[in-house]
């Protein structure tokens, strides 16, 4: 072999692969592109805006105070005066529904936010570090798991009860942390699954064949290509988790009047379920379409981000 | 003579295999089980065998990305096992390692500029940060890709293009040795002949020192200067290519050797085919003795008892060294160089 031809394959090497395309490609570039056709993700993405504008400015949308009882009008049908009519107690549903929002939504994502973190640190942890930490961090988790989310719930803030002189923010505080208490076991066991399959990769093995410390690794190699099952699942648990708020609300012990929230509404509603039914529809139906939407945005990212699936 | 680069003695690493209620070790993997060497200034050392007998376990070892069991290898008069944190990160910068599956040995979230340039990012004082992105197109272009192409991702280029970027991030640090684990057993043949020529020609120009370690006998023999063969964790003989290739003494590499095919028909019936008996046994209990000796056809009562030691023994024309209690050449044909001959062919 000559030198002259060793230059002539290389050359002929360098022509690039397929599609002609110069810009970068990557899975997050390919992942928004599909995104952006998908209508599904579309719809989604308006409802939960939507939802967390609400939550943010609830004044934008009504003008009326949610803590204003008209004894007189209770139950009113939906009208030109109460969009959704008035409760039992003569609150306007349509104001009480918007000013709801802020509760489910703070929990939901906060929630998740606490798990993810507690998660992702757990779940890296014992998939890179094995060994001791591993058993460790699995035993717990199992412990964890033994118990249910709402039977979890329940026991806490049956313990720990609120008072109608409870801070708001006290009230849901203490529900995102019996939420994230038990919700971070099932974030840390995908994460460690999702790192003991990245890490014994060639690349990793480079990595450290180059002298790259542990944090290095974790932070460019092993968490890249580990998270993208974890985006999906606490997109899901977001849902999970406001539904789980709404049941704790619903059971009593969750949030509680003067509080407003979306389960309490629900929990209030059941009296007059089969006389006055509109006061029960409304709130379902908020509550129904935000979990929904955050459910939609989960399946339609992991379409996006598992390549199979196209 | 050169002398050496490298020099590995006694080297021996076993797994443990734990089993039972209380995970208590029951056994041991012997992977590789005292492997002695040494890597010449410039030279190639080709390791063959075949699969499972602790080749890729070897070039992990010698990368230290395993601590061993025992035994001791010296780089450059620097004992590698006693170094630790800086000293160690310094170590890495002289021996580098090029992987055998381009598709799991490149992150697929990075882009290749990335990847050849991680080396300047964890060694920064190898190369100022402004010069970095001047310096990964060097690279690119001197493994044969378009530097162009610095900000593409890996599934964008061919197995073969992949394998490139794989031994430029090898080189980036101007490594002194480089250890190629299987490095074209996963790439197409025509492929393999552009990587291997690829890797003699760095090897001119960088004056790099290559363990190959491949179970393509044709392949180690076009680009080895040396060969070793191993079987079951253990080096069975070892010595210059024309000893391996043209005067083979122990059993074992005389079986490898005539299952090569050979691509002249005329010669095809006169080469006589030395089937082996069984299975490979199983590392975890290897045979007493010579490890070889359940599938050798010359084994003796001798070989079941005393362990041969590689030492020089007579091979005909010289001697070489050889772990066989009955060394001796035995005419095999000689096959021909397939990779020198398809290269040829295609130029």
């Amino acid at each position: 072999m000559t030198e002259a031809s060793t230059i002539a394959v290389s050359a002929e090497a360098g022509q690039p692969v397929g599609g002609q395309a110069d810009e970068g490609r990557s899975l997050a570039s390919d992942a928004w592109r599909q995104l952006k056709g998908n209508p599904i993700f579309w719809v989604s993405v308006s409802l939960i805006t939507l939802f967390v504008v609400m939550a943010l400015v609830p004044q934008l949308f009504t003008n009326v105070d949610p803590g204003a009882a008209v004894l007189k009008e209770a139950r009113a049908e939906p009208g030109a005066d109460a969009w959704f009519g008035r409760d039992i107690q003569g609150y306007d549903i349509y104001s009480r529904t918007v000013y709801g929002a802020r509760a489910s939504i703070l929990v939901g994502v906060f929630s998740t936010l606490a798990t993810v973190v507690i998660g992702l640190v757990m779940g890296v942890l014992a998939g890179y570090y094995g060994g001791f930490l591993d058993t460790l961090v699995s035993r717990v988790t199992d412990i964890f798991f033994a118990i249910p989310l709402l039977l979890g719930g329940i026991l806490f803030m049956s313990t720990f009860p609120n008072d109608q002189n409870t801070p708001y923010l006290v009230v849901v505080g203490k529900v995102v942390l019996v939420l994230s208490v038990f919700g971070w076991p099932s974030i840390a066991r995908l994460m460690r699954s999702s790192v003991l399959q990245v890490k014994p990769n060639d690349y990793v093995q480079a990595a450290r064949a180059l002298g790259a410390s542990p944090w290095r690794i974790i932070r460019s190699h092993v968490m890249p290509n580990a998270l993208a099952p974890v985006i999906v699942v606490s997109t899901i648990n977001l849902g999970v988790f406001i539904t789980a708020e709404a049941t704790l609300s619903f059971l009593g012990i969750g949030l509680t009047p003067p509080a407003v929230s979306w389960g309490v509404a629900i929990s209030d509603a059941l009296v007059a379920v089969r006389t006055y039914p509109h006061i029960l529809l409304f709130p379902s139906l908020f509550l129904s379409l935000a979990v929904l939407a955050f459910i939609m945005l989960g399946d339609a990212v992991r379409d996006a981000f598992d390549p199979k699936s196209r | 003579m050169a002398e050496a680069i490298l020099t590995a003695t006694d080297l021996v690493k076993h797994y443990p295999i734990k089993g039972g209620v209380l995970r208590r070790t029951v056994g041991h993997v012997k992977a590789v089980d005292g492997v002695s060497f040494e890597l010449l200034k410039g030279e190639t050392l080709g390791i063959v065998g075949e699969s499972g007998c602790g080749k890729s376990t070897l070039g992990r070892l010698l990368m230290r990305l395993e601590e061993p069991t025992s035994g001791s290898v010296v780089f450059d008069g620097v004992d590698m096992y006693a170094q630790k944190g800086r000293a160690m990160r310094k170590l890495r910068r002289d021996i580098q390692i090029v992987f055998q599956d381009p598709y799991t040995s490149l992150n697929p979230r990075k882009t290749v500029g990335d990847i050849v340039g991680e080396p300047f990012d964890i060694h920064p004082d190898v190369v100022p940060k402004k010069g970095r992105r001047k310096a990964v197109q060097d690279l690119l272009d001197l493994v044969g890709l378009n530097p162009e192409h610095i900000n593409r991702y890996p599934h964008q280029f061919s197995g073969g293009q992949r394998q490139r970027i794989g031994i430029a991030r090898g080189i980036a640090l101007n490594p002194k040795v480089l250890i190629c684990d299987e490095p074209v057993s996963a790439l197409d043949v025509s492929v393999q002949a552009q990587v291997v020529n690829l890797m003699e020609k760095l090897q001119d120009e960088l004056g790099l020192s290559y363990i190959f370690i491949a179970h393509d006998l044709s392949v180690v023999r076009h680009i080895s200067d040396r060969v070793g063969v191993m079987y079951l964790g253990k080096m069975a003989e070892l010595g210059e290519e024309d000893d391996i290739y043209g005067r083979p003494t122990h059993p074992y590499t005389q079986a490898l050797l005539s299952a090569v095919p050979v691509p002249d028909p005329t010669l095809r019936d006169k080469k006589e085919q030395i089937v082996l008996k069984g299975d490979v046994p199983s590392p975890a209990n290897p045979p007493s003795g010579c490890r070889f000796h359940t599938r050798c056809f010359k084994a003796q009562d001798k070989c079941k008892t005393d362990i041969p030691l590689l030492e020089l023994r007579p091979d005909g024309a010289g001697e070489h060294l050889s772990a066989c209690h009955f060394a001796q050449p035995r005419e095999i044909i000689e096959t021909i160089d397939l990779t020198e001959q398809g290269a040829g062919n295609a130029v």
